[in-house]
């Protein structure tokens, strides 16, 4: 059973109340990216590039029996991150439930506060593209 | 050097995340000592005025002192005063020079020279140039360890050659260039030299009439100054020749609509209400390093720069870009394949600011293959404990990447 956004969002944010040391937050953050699955090479070409990002995000989602999933790399470790945080929570949801989501575990990690405004406005970008793809699907 | 030195710039005495500031992003800009934000203050809690109109008391005062710091930067350089004009900064320099001087004596078929590892201020202005007038841009190739490869040069060299312009001291890599000698080959075949002096100026003494330069540009901001103001120097007979850049107040010595004369050097140049406070800081920077010494200040600095690179190689997988001879206080590194921007941003977090990104020199970043660099670059005022303290913050920063 796939679980909800809300859920997973929950258990991201009992992951992180674990450290206090921001430097600790970023070291789990490059892990996870670490961790994303390759995305396959055909879609690192600039029509799956993320606009609004300062370092190269490569976006890619398809559907399966009604839910979306998404594949994602960058070229920086920190925004890879970021990117498959995102993965985390909207991979293989439903259309509906992805563009409804409102995301709150960003605020509740503190996840802005540290990002410099351009790196800010890239994480929105990602949010936008993942929804748009959504409502495509939809 | 240093506590003593340290206490005068206040902004070094801060916490960044949690951590004491570490300031090497001195390449950018540098931070500003108390003499100079008094100097500052001073003008505007004492004599803001405007200069060289008003008999006042207020405007005497202001002309005053902006001229006096003109004459500072005229000794500090060694040129007389009529050859100092204040301008914004080091673009534009070369965007006066680009575009009175050439507009003026360049014509098709003309070539201009720079190197291949300028600043884009010192690109552009002369790609304009040439695409205005059917002159052609060659451009002085490097080694892969940062120098400018001089038979290349000398190659390049004819007497369709009419600019060279090139950095004293490159902002990427901190190599030093041999000026004088590029400046001497160039006066062979009749070329006037423009010298973007925007990093040599914290470092070095610069004196005008050794390097027998035709022009130098400099940002007061990189000089312990304020911003928005910066110098360029021409030689007098080269300035005299020259058409205004822009017209306006002070340009002018009467204005009628039958035609306009205009003023004497420097005013020629300095159109509408300079930036007064920012010529006044000027002078009080390099009245404050000249009181340090410039012998003082470089040999300090190349003492950080001979320490910091060891102790950045002892940092697993570093590779330093930039091993020129002849190098300022300027460290360019790369660790394996960790994209420089991930180890800007876990410096950040440890309190230390570097430069991270091509650094305004593209076309250098594609000639070494690669998009970018993590940049240090120190001041007189930085220590050999920030720079371990750095070495120990890029190790984590490494460990957590790797
Ligand atoms: C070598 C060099 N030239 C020119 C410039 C441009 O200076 P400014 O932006 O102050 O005009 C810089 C500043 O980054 C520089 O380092």
């Amino acid at each position: 059973m796939q679980k909800s956004v809300g859920d997973i969002e929950n258990e991201i944010v009992e992951e992180f109340e674990l450290f206090d040391d921001q430097m600790d937050k970023y070291e789990y953050i490059i892990d996870i990216g670490k961790k994303l699955p390759a995305l396959d090479a055909k879609y690192m070409t600039d029509d799956f590039l993320v606009k609004g990002c300062q370092s190269k995000v490569w976006l890619h989602a398809y559907e399966k029996d009604g839910q979306l999933f998404f594949e994602a790399d960058s070229n920086t470790a920190i925004t890879k991150g970021i990117i498959a945080l995102l993965v985390r929570v909207l991979s293989g949801q439903s259309a509906k439930e992805i563009i409804s989501s409102p995301l709150s575990f960003i605020d509740k990690i503190n996840l802005r506060a540290h990002l410099s405004s351009q790196r800010s406005n890239g994480l929105s970008s990602m949010i936008v593209k993942m929804k748009a793809y959504a409502s495509a699907f939809s | 050097m240093n506590d003593s030195i340290r206490s005068q710039f206040p902004i070094l005495h801060q916490h960044v995340n949690g951590k004491p500031l570490i300031y090497f992003d001195n390449a950018a800009t540098s931070q500003k000592p108390l003499a100079v934000i008094n100097a500052i203050e001073d003008y505007y809690k004492q004599y803001n005025s405007n200069i060289h109109r008003g008999a006042h008391h207020l405007a005497q005062m202001a002309t005053e002192k902006y001229e006096d710091a003109r004459k500072t930067v005229a000794q500090h350089i060694n040129a007389s005063e009529r050859e100092i004009n204040f301008v914004r900064g080091t673009t534009e320099a070369v965007n006066l020079v680009a575009t009175s001087y050439g507009r003026k004596f360049i014509k098709a078929g003309d070539e201009i020279i720079v190197s291949e590892m300028e600043h884009h201020s010192n690109i552009v202005p002369w790609q304009m140039l040439c695409e205005e007038k059917g002159a052609t841009l060659r451009v002085i190739p490097i080694t892969d360890s940062g120098e400018i490869i001089f038979e290349e040069y000398l190659k390049l060299l004819s007497e369709k050659t009419k600019i060279v312009s090139i950095a004293y001291i490159s902002n990427a890599l901190g190599s030093i260039h041999p000026v004088k000698e590029i400046i001497r080959a160039a006066h062979e075949v009749g070329a006037v030299v423009f010298i973007d002096g925007a990093q040599a100026l914290p470092h070095k003494k610069v004196d005008v009439k050794d390097l027998d330069c035709d022009f130098l540009g400099f940002s007061g901001h990189k000089v312990f100054a304020g911003t928005g103001i910066g110098i360029l120097y021409g030689k007098e007979e080269l300035l005299e020749k020259m058409n205004p850049y822009m017209g306006g107040g002070e340009m002018i010595k009467s204005v009628s609509f039958a035609g306009t004369t205009y003023n004497d050097l420097p005013y020629k140049f300095e159109a509408g209400t300079p930036h007064i406070e920012g010529g006044i800081s000027l002078g009080a920077a390099l009245n404050y390093i000249n009181e340090i010494g410039l012998e003082n200040i470089s040999a300090y600095e190349d003492e950080l720069l001979a320490y910091g690179t060891e102790k950045f190689l002892e940092v697993e997988g570093l590779r330093i870009v930039g091993t020129a001879k002849n190098k300022a206080s300027v460290i360019s590194f790369l660790v394996n394949d960790i994209h420089p921007y991930d180890l800007g941003v876990l410096l950040n977090e440890q309190g230390i600011a570097i430069r991270t990104g091509h650094h305004c020199c593209q076309p250098l970043m594609d000639r070494l293959k690669m998009e970018g660099t993590c940049r240090a670059s120190f001041a007189f005022y930085n220590t050999k404990e920030e720079i371990d303290a750095t070495a120990n913050a890029l190790k984590r920063a490494v460990k957590i990447l790797s």
